[in-house]
C-alpha cells in the first residue's frame, strides 16, 4: 500500500528521523514531504505540484467550469460530514452579494491532527485551495481558522508572506481550543462576534454566514484536494479511492500502534492495513474507535472494513474525521468511554438543554457502570433510555456524537457491561488512558 | 390542499418553560430535564389550532410551525 507518513504532536525529531528513511511511495497531499521532512516553501511547492492553474479557470465561465470539474471528481468534505464539495461551492456561488471563504484548519477533535500536519508540511497547497475556492464562489475575502497558539500559525504566516498579494486576501484567525468552537456555525459566530459557540442548523452558512454573506466553510484538507483536482483533473482524482469516496485522505492513527501519526491513505483501505501503515499494533487489539471522539467503537472484525463512507455506513459507523484509535485487549472499553464522555460533556457549549444536561447524565451513567455493581441492570437501562432521547435535539451534532460513542460502546463492549454489573468497580479505573483526552480530577478516584 | 406543517424547537432559544407541552400533550412530551421532545410528523389538522396556541405561548419564542 502507498503510504506517506508524518508524525503529529511535538515530536519533530521523530519526523526528521522518519524523513531519513527513503520511501518509494508518493501520495498526493503529503507528496514529497519525506524527501525533506520540512515545510514546502513556495519554490519547493511549485517543484512538487507545479504552479496553480488559475488561468485555466479564467473568464466568464471559469468558475462554473471549476465547480463542474470538482463535481465530476466526486470530492467530498474532509472535515467530518463528507458533504459533496461541488454542491457547497455551487450553493455559495449562487448566493447574492459579496461572498466569503472560511478554511477550517482547527482539528477540533483531539483524535485528529491532520489539519495541522497538512498546514505545516504543505501550507501552499492549502493556500492554493483557498484561492481556487474563492475564485469558484466569487469570494471577496477569505479567512483561515486555526486553533489559538497552533504551531501551524508561523508556518502559514510565512507562506502567506512568500505569496505577497494574493488575488483574494487571506487572513489567519485564531479560534479557541474547544471541541465545538470549530463547528461551522461556531466559526461564523467567532468571526462575527468573537463568540465561539454553534448558532444552530439554520440558516446554513452557505446562505447567510460571515457578516450575513453567503459563506463557504470547508476543511483545509478538502481545499488541498481541490487544489490538486484543479491541476490534474477529475479522472486523476478518481484513480485513487472508491466510487462513493474517491481520492486519498489523511487519517490520524493513535492508540496501541508503534508509529502513531498522520498517514495519507487511499479511501477504501481496510482499517487493518491502516493500522499496519502506522507500524501495526504492539499488543493485541480488542476494538478501534473510528471517526474521532464522537465516533463509533468497532470490534476486531473492523480490520477488514474499508475506510470509506459506504464502508462505514455498512458497519453502522460514520467516517467522521478519519481518525482511528486502537484499543488494546488489556484495557477497558467502558472505562475509556466513560472518560471520553466526561470530556465531551465538559466541552458542551451549554446552550441546548439536551446537550448541557444530557451529556453529563450519560457520562454519569457510564461512570456508574464502571464503578458500581448494577445487577438489576437499572443504570444500563437508564443510559439506553437517555441515549434514545438526546440525538438530533442540539443546535449542532455534538450531542449526537457523544450518543454515538456511548451506544456503540454498549454494543461492542456488551460483555464488559455485563461483567461490570456483577463485580462493580473496574480495575482499569485510574489507569492511564489510551484516549487523547485530558483526565479530569473527578476521574482519578 | 395545504402542505403539511411540522413543529420545530430552536434548541438554543428553548429554556424548558414547558408551556408547549401543557398546551399540546398530544404532540409534545418533556424529557427528564424539562425540555420538549416534539413529534416530527406533520401536525394533524385537528391539532393545528392547539399547535398554533403552543407556538404563540412560548415565552422564549423557541417553538415554531414550518
Amino acid at each position: 500500500m502507498d503510504v506517506v507518513s508524518a508524525t503529529p504532536g511535538e515530536t519533530r525529531n521523530d519526523l526528521t528521523a522518519d524523513a531519513a528513511t527513503p520511501t518509494p511511495y508518493r501520495m498526493r497531499l503529503l507528496a514529497g514531504w519525506a524527501d525533506t521532512g520540512t515545510t514546502a516553501d513556495l519554490v519547493e511547492h511549485h517543484r512538487r505540484y507545479v504552479p496553480l492553474p488559475l488561468a485555466a479557470f479564467a473568464g466568464r465561465g471559469g468558475p462554473a467550469r471549476l465547480i463542474g470539474l470538482v463535481e465530476r471528481s466526486g470530492l467530498r468534505g474532509r472535515g467530518g460530514g463528507g458533504f459533496p464539495t461541488a454542491r457547497k461551492l455551487a450553493a455559495v456561488a449562487a448566493g447574492r452579494g459579496p461572498r466569503t471563504v472560511v478554511a477550517n484548519g482547527c482539528d477540533g477533535d483531539p483524535a485528529g491532527a491532520k489539519d495541522r500536519v497538512l498546514m505545516e508540511l504543505a501550507p501552499h497547497l492549502v493556500i492554493d485551495g483557498i484561492l481556487l475556492a474563492a475564485h469558484a464562489v466569487g469570494a471577496a475575502d477569505a479567512v483561515l481558522c486555526v486553533h489559538e497558539d497552533s504551531s501551524a500559525i508561523p508556518v502559514l504566516a510565512a507562506a502567506l508572506r512568500e505569496r505577497g498579494a494574493t488575488r483574494t486576501a487571506i487572513r489567519i484567525v485564531e479560534v479557541p481550543r474547544r471541541y465545538v468552537a470549530s463547528e461551522e456555525t461556531a466559526l461564523v459566530s467567532v468571526l462575527d462576534r468573537g463568540d465561539a459557540r454553534p448558532r444552530g442548523r439554520f440558516p446554513r452558512p452557505t446562505e447567510r454566514g460571515v457578516r450575513g454573506r453567503p459563506t463557504l466553510v470547508d476543511n483545509v484538507e478538502t481545499l488541498a484536494h481541490l487544489a490538486l483536482v484543479a491541476r490534474h483533473g477529475d479522472a486523476w482524482f478518481r484513480a485513487a479511492g472508491t466510487d462513493d469516496s474517491p481520492g486519498t485522505t489523511l487519517v490520524t492513527v493513535g492508540g496501541a500502534v508503534n508509529d502513531p501519526g498522520v498517514y495519507e491513505i487511499e479511501l477504501g483501505t481496510p482499517i487493518g492495513t491502516i493500522l499496519q501503515a502506522a507500524g501495526g499494533p504492539f499488543v493485541p487489539v480488542q476494538a478501534v474507535l473510528l471517526g474521532g471522539l464522537g465516533g463509533t467503537w468497532l470490534g476486531p472484525e473492523a480490520v477488514t472494513m474499508p475506510l470509506s463512507h459506504a464502508g462505514c455506513r455498512t458497519a453502522g459507523a460514520a467516517l467522521g474525521i478519519a481518525a482511528v484509535i486502537a484499543l488494546p485487549a488489556a484495557a477497558c472499553g467502558i472505562a475509556e468511554t466513560a472518560r471520553v464522555l466526561r470530556f465531551l460533556a465538559d466541552e458542551s457549549a451549554g446552550q441546548c438543554g439536551p446537550c448541557m444536561f444530557g451529556l453529563p447524565a450519560i457520562a454519569d451513567d457510564m461512570d456508574e457502570i464502571v464503578r458500581l455493581p448494577d445487577r438489576a441492570g437499572r443504570v444500563a437501562a437508564r443510559l439506553r433510555t437517555r441515549l434514545g432521547v438526546i440525538p438530533g435535539r442540539g443546535a449542532c451534532a455534538h450531542p449526537d456524537g457523544a450518543v454515538r460513542l456511548a451506544a456503540s460502546a454498549l454494543h461492542v463492549f456488551a460483555d464488559d457491561v455485563a461483567g461490570h454489573a456483577e463485580v462493580g468497580r473496574c480495575r482499569w479505573v485510574g489507569q492511564p488512558s489510551w484516549m487523547p483526552v485530558p483526565v479530569s480530577a473527578g476521574q482519578q478516584r | 390542499m395545504r402542505p403539511p406543517v411540522r413543529l420545530r424547537v430552536e434548541p438554543i432559544t428553548c429554556h424548558a418553560h414547558g408551556i408547549c407541552q401543557e398546551l399540546l400533550p398530544e404532540l409534545i412530551r418533556l424529557d427528564e430535564w424539562g425540555y420538549p421532545i416534539v413529534d416530527d410528523r406533520p401536525v394533524p389538522a385537528a391539532l393545528l389550532a392547539s399547535a398554533r396556541a403552543a407556538v404563540r405561548s412560548c415565552p422564549s419564542l423557541a417553538l415554531r410551525l414550518d
